[in-house]
Formats: structure tokens, C-alpha cells, sequence
């Protein structure tokens, strides 16, 4: 096992340094360079131009400057954010913890509200409650998780239900108790959790429901109804827990999906995350921050599958990597 | 009685002359069975349809701007005048509040709904034309769906931009399934080093998360270009992420198959190498790949409006479902005029009925799936 894991994170290797490769060269293909759109400004004279770009190793050949940008990456520096007037790494770490805030919490209801419901479900299947239940489940994974936090926006100014409407925290947020604090981030964060864990939820309790039909179907739960054993010990003792194995796998994926779909929910809902980071660095041309963006994203993805894999293999005796 | 088995039996297994039915007519025949898919089915060709005429369709323009009709609410249509049932009609309004966008009907002139009416000039596949389906008189506007920030009819626009929502994701999905079919095809078939080479190029793509890599992308775009290049450009990137996940998906059933006979006896009488990849290996992943397409085109729908909607994918003034809902981003226009949201309603049908849809289509061409 630990062989395997240290495996995972030797192949991770000369994957970050192809994922690295790649944006670099997208960012090759766009017009102009990162300081295009300082150029613009009046106040910037042709000298500073000049100087800025010996700094930056502009006026070097593409080659010199992709394994300076390589060997600084190596050492944890991504480069200067002309946007923020700051290091990469500095931008991207004040964000990185907001998203995961947003991505985590939202994972947790969704799978704590989906679970049961998929057991509902299949337990009472084809009953009224099982069809709205499908029906909502339709819904959820078709609306755009970013028109949905539109909708959402629209009713809570509309309905009045008072909730904060943008951003992660109120402006008097530094002079609050901890609790006050703590109740001013959950308000904030409501309705970006529901549009993040909609999509999530509905597409989760439909592979619950399925994969819960499909042990129930098997010779052991026969056995065990024969065995006189109460139903609700046939259900959550026998069978939920082999239905929930395979929803594992899934986990990973959701984690990867969440991270490329959280990224409109935070542009619509404004919260501070990476995804809106990466907006405004592409439409302000701040070229380094979108290539530290694309590595860090990827390296997110990549812990979400590792996860993956590592609780599939806790959870199921049957898998053994070697 | 005999008879009527021998029919039953043929109507069973073969149709007439006991010729077996091919694999596709019984994958039809048991779509036709499941309800949703064929009413999604049929919303969808309805709607592509209503875009690929929407020079028809729709009363107005996609560029056709009012400026004295800046938001206008949707017109309502009236059928009772003085308490009798007439033809509709609806009345022109007039802007009462020019700050805040507020209009009331002007109730003097009755205007009728005109059918096969002379509009706005435009040019369909070469043939030059003003037809279009429905109007009314000036100086009344018929606005279904209201009108957006400068005075565009939002329901014209929808059909309009139905062409590029809607077929963005056909295209993509044609460009994506290609490369995918190719690269997981060749990767499987040759293995070794060619095989582990080209799976690790793709694992960096599907390692990179797909928006972030289509922000970047879209970046890459000059921002002067024709409308009609950067569609293109933007499909064109839509289909370069998609194909990684299916070629690896490929290539695995590529790698199981090329071990079968067939392929063996093709190497044995001397086939080229192109020709068993795409002969004899590749259609055999062909209902995997059917299903998979019907099910990833609403990925590339979403992601073009999203794209879109944030202002790095098609811009305006050329319409599409996504741009049309930035306006509605901001907070102020969006309790004031709520008709801003119909296109993000239309995204959701699409996306619904494509999943009703593929769903059918898994039912029919794989027996050993099951509905999720």
C-alpha cells in the first residue's frame, strides 16, 4: 500500500512537469505578453517598458523562459501577478482556502443528504415519493449550475429572504466575536453551497437508488430476510454498506467536476475562490497567475483521484494495489 | 392458429422473409418504447429546427436594436376586446418612466398579430428573403420574451442564438469524438511504448481541470476577429478538451479487441494497418461511443453558455444562449427585468431533453446497463 501510494506521487512528477509544459505554451499563443497591458498605460515610459521586460526575461527567447519559469516552479515560485502587484503563489494561497472551504462544505451536504434519500428511494421504489424524488433528481442534473445561482439571486432579492447577495464576508467582518464571525460566513456561504451541491446531490442519489436496487436483488439479502432478520437490519446492515463502495469512485471524479464547475458557481455568487481568480487573471492578461492557476487546479485534481483511489481501497478488502 | 405464430415469431425475430433485423432497427424499436427519450427527442428537433430557421421564426433581427425600447417588457397578447372573442392583437406601449425602463400599453389602436408578414431583410443559404412567420404593424413591436438592454427582441435572439448554443455542441462533439476515436484506436492497437507515451499525453490533458484549460484557451484568442471565426475557434476548442477521456476509454476496448480473431485473420491476408484500426476494430466500440456522444453533447453546451455567459466565448453582438444571460449578472437588471433569465430556461430544456434522450439511447444499445 505504501508502495503504491509513494508510486502515485513518483508518477505525479513528470505529469506536473507535461501539465507545466503545456501551459506555458498556450500562453505562448496568445497575443502580446504579460506586460501588454501595462504598455497601455500613459504613465509607463519606453525605458520602464525596457527595464521591465529584462526583469521578466521578456526579451529572451521563449526556451530561456520556460525553464527559468520551470526552475523557479521548482522552488515554489510562480512568478510575478502584474495584476496584483504580488507573487503568484501569495494570490493563489489566499484563494486556495476559500475554494476548498466552498468545494468541501458543499461536498458534505450533498453526500449527507444523498445518501439517505437513495435509500428512501430504493427502499420505496416506484412509490409517489420515489417518482418526485427522480423528477427532482432530472431537474438538479440538468440546470446549469450557474443559472441556477442566478435564480437563486433573483428570489433572494426579490422574496426578500435577506440573505448576502456576494462575496464571503461582511465589511465589518474584522470587528466581530468568533461566533459572530462564524454565523456571517455560514450566511454567506448558503447559497453557494446549495448551487454548488444541486448538481451533485441529484446525479449522487441516483447511482444510491441504483446501486441499492441492484444488491438488493442479491442471493445474501435473500438469506438474510430468510434468517428472520428484522428488515431494517437487512437494509442498512447488508446492503447499504455494499451499495455504497462503488459511489466511492465517484467521489473523485466529483471532486475534479467541482473544481471546473465551482469555478462559474464563484464568478456568479462572487465569492473569493480560484475559479474567479482565474477569470480575472485571463481578462486582464496576467499571464503567470493563469499558469500557476492551470498547475494548481491540476494538482487539486490530481489529489482528488489519489484520494479516490486510497479511500476505494480502505473501504473495499478486495482491493489491494501493488 | 399455427400462422398467427409463425407471424408472431417473425414479427419477433426477423420481420418478413426471416431476414434478422438489423442490430440498429432493434435498438429503434426499443427507443420508440421509452416515452421520455422520444418527447426529448422530439423537443430536440424541434428546437434545432426553430434555429436552423430562425431567420423565419423570429419577428426581428438578431441586431435589429431599439433604443427607445430599452428593456421592454415581454408584449402581452390580447384575445378579448370589449368583452368579444377576436383575432390576437396586441397594443403598442409607451415608455413612461425613461429611467427606470417602465412602459404602459397605449390602449387606443388595436395592432393584430399578422402571420407570413415582410420583416427585417435577411439571407439564408443564398436565398434572399423578408419572410418571416409572424409580426405586427408599426410603430407596435411584438416583443415575446421582452426586450434586452438595447431594445433586441430577446425571442428572436433565442432562435438565433440556438445556431451556435445548439450546434456548438454537435460540432465540438464531431471534432472531440475524432481525435478520440483516432488517438485511442492507434494507442491501443500498437501498445508498448507508443501506447504508454500517448496515454500519458492524455492524461495530462484530463489532469488539467477542463474549465480552467478552456479560460486559458480562450484567452489565446485575439480579441478583433470575425464573429464567425471565433465560433469556430471556440468549437474547435471545446472539441480539443473532449477528446482525452474517450480516448482513453478507447483504448482500452481497442486493447481487448485487437487480440481477437478477426483482427488476427485480417493481419493474416494482409490488411494495412490504417485499414484495421478504422475496418475492423473501430466500429466494434461503435455503441459505446453513440451512447457516450448523445450524453457528452450537453457538456459542450454548457460549456459554451458558460463561456459565454461570462464574456470570454461569443460575444455580442451576435447572440448565443450564454451571452444573452450576462446581462443578468448584474443584480439591479436582473430584479428589474426577470425576463433577462428565458435563455437559461431554454439551456435547461436542452440539457433535460438530452438526457431523457441519452438515457433511451443506453436502454436500446447496451443491454447490460441500467437507467442511473
Amino acid at each position: 500500500m505504501h508502495r503504491y501510494i509513494l508510486r502515485r506521487l513518483i508518477y505525479v512528477i513528470p505529469m506536473l512537469l507535461g501539465i507545466s509544459s503545456l501551459s506555458f505554451f498556450i500562453m505562448q499563443l496568445a497575443p502580446g505578453d504579460a506586460l501588454t497591458t501595462m504598455a497601455l498605460s500613459p504613465d509607463v515610459t519606453e525605458e520602464i517598458m525596457e527595464a521591465m521586460r529584462a526583469r521578466f526575461w521578456l526579451d529572451q527567447p521563449p526556451y530561456k523562459q520556460f525553464f527559468r519559469w520551470i526552475t523557479q516552479l521548482l522552488r515554489g515560485d510562480m512568478g510575478h501577478s502584474f495584476l496584483w502587484h504580488a507573487p503568484v503563489t501569495w494570490v493563489i494561497k489566499q484563494r486556495v482556502f476559500n475554494s476548498m472551504l466552498l468545494t468541501v462544505v458543499s461536498l458534505i451536504v450533498a453526500w449527507a443528504l444523498a445518501i439517505p434519500i437513495g435509500i428512501h428511494s430504493a427502499v420505496n421504489q416506484y412509490s409517489w415519493s420515489d417518482k418526485l424524488l427522480t423528477f427532482f433528481a432530472f431537474i438538479g442534473v440538468s440546470i446549469p449550475n450557474w443559472f441556477l445561482g442566478l435564480l437563486l439571486l433573483y428570489l433572494n432579492l426579490t422574496r426578500g429572504w435577506g440573505l448576502p447577495i456576494g462575496g464571503m464576508t461582511s465589511i465589518d467582518f474584522a470587528e466581530f466575536t468568533f461566533w459572530e464571525k462564524a454565523v456571517d460566513l455560514a450566511r454567506h456561504m448558503v447559497l453557494p453551497v446549495i448551487v454548488l451541491s444541486t448538481g451533485t446531490l441529484a446525479s449522487l442519489m441516483r447511482y444510491m437508488r441504483s446501486n441499492l436496487l441492484d444488491v438488493l436483488r442479491q442471493d445474501y439479502v435473500t438469506t438474510a430476510r430468510a434468517k428472520g432478520l428484522a428488515e431494517r437490519v437487512v437494509i442498512y446492515k447488508h446492503a447499504v454498506r455494499n451499495a455504497i463502495n462503488p459511489l466511492i469512485t465517484i467521489f473523485g471524479f466529483q471532486l475534479g467536476g467541482i473544481l471546473g464547475g465551482a469555478s462559474l458557481t464563484e464568478i456568479v455568487m462572487n465569492w473569493p475562490g480560484i475559479g474567479s481568480l482565474m477569470l480575472n487573471a485571463v481578462q486582464g492578461q496576467d499571464y503567470y497567475l493563469v499558469m500557476g492557476n492551470l498547475v494548481i487546479g491540476a494538482i487539486m485534481l490530481i489529489i482528488g483521484n489519489l484520494t479516490a483511489d486510497l479511500l476505494l481501497a480502505a473501504s473495499d478488502p478486495r482491493i489491494r494495489y501493488e | 392458429m399455427a400462422k398467427t405464430n409463425l407471424e408472431n415469431n417473425q414479427a419477433e425475430f426477423g420481420g418478413n422473409g426471416g431476414a434478422l433485423r438489423s442490430p440498429w432497427k432493434m435498438a429503434w424499436r426499443k427507443l420508440r418504447r421509452h416515452r421520455l427519450a422520444l418527447a426529448g427527442m422530439w423537443v430536440l428537433i424541434f428546437l434545432h429546427i426553430f434555429a436552423i430557421f430562425a431567420d423565419f421564426f423570429a419577428p426581428y433581427s438578431e441586431v435589429t436594436t431599439d433604443r427607445r425600447r430599452t428593456y421592454h417588457p415581454p408584449t402581452k397578447i390580447h384575445i378579448f376586446h370589449e368583452g368579444k372573442l377576436v383575432r390576437p392583437f396586441v397594443y403598442a406601449y409607451n415608455r413612461v418612466d425613461t429611467l427606470r425602463n417602465i412602459y404602459e400599453e397605449d390602449t387606443s389602436t388595436m395592432y393584430p398579430i399578422r402571420f407570413f408578414v415582410r420583416g427585417d431583410k435577411y439571407n439564408f443559404l443564398g436565398i434572399e428573403s423578408d419572410l418571416r412567420l409572424f409580426g405586427v404593424d408599426a410603430p407596435a413591436k411584438i416583443y415575446l420574451f421582452g426586450a434586452d438592454r438595447y431594445g433586441r427582441d430577446i425571442f428572436s435572439r433565442l432562435a438565433y442564438g440556438g445556431r451556435r448554443s445548439l450546434f456548438i455542441g454537435i460540432i465540438g462533439l464531431v471534432i472531440s469524438m475524432s481525435i478520440g476515436l483516432i488517438y485511442g484506436g492507434v494507442s491501443g492497437y500498437f501498445g508498448g511504448w507508443v501506447d504508454n507515451i500517448m496515454m500519458r499525453i492524455a492524461e495530462i490533458i484530463i489532469s488539467i481541470p477542463s474549465f480552467y484549460l478552456l479560460l486559458a484557451l480562450s484567452a489565446v484568442l485575439p480579441p478583433n476577429i470575425p464573429s464567425d471565426t471565433r465560433f469556430m475557434l471556440i468549437t474547435a476548442i471545446l472539441g480539443f478538451i473532449g477528446w482525452a477521456g474517450l480516448a482513453r476509454v478507447i483504448r482500452g476496448m481497442v486493447l481487448s479487441i485487437a487480440k481477437s480473431e478477426f483482427v488476427a485473420g485480417a493481419e493474416a491476408i494482409g490488411a494495412s494497418q490504417p485499414r484495421i484500426i478504422i475496418r475492423h476494430i473501430l466500429p466494434n466500440t461503435m455503441s459505446y461511443v453513440i451512447v457516450n456522444a448523445t450524453l457528452s453533447i450537453p457538456g459542450f453546451i454548457l460549456s459554451e453558455s458558460g463561456l459565454s455567459f461570462i464574456g470570454v466565448g461569443i460575444q455580442h453582438p451576435v447572440a448565443s444562449w450564454g451571452n444573452m444571460l450576462s446581462e443578468a449578472l448584474n443584480l439591479s437588471s436582473l430584479t428589474r427585468y426577470p425576463w433577462l433569465l428565458v435563455p437559461g430556461f431554454f439551456i435547461f430544456i436542452t440539457v433535460l431533453c438530452y438526457s431523457f434522450f441519452g438515457d433511451g439511447v443506453r436502454d436500446a444499445l447496451d443491454p447490460r446497463s441500467r437507467t442511473v
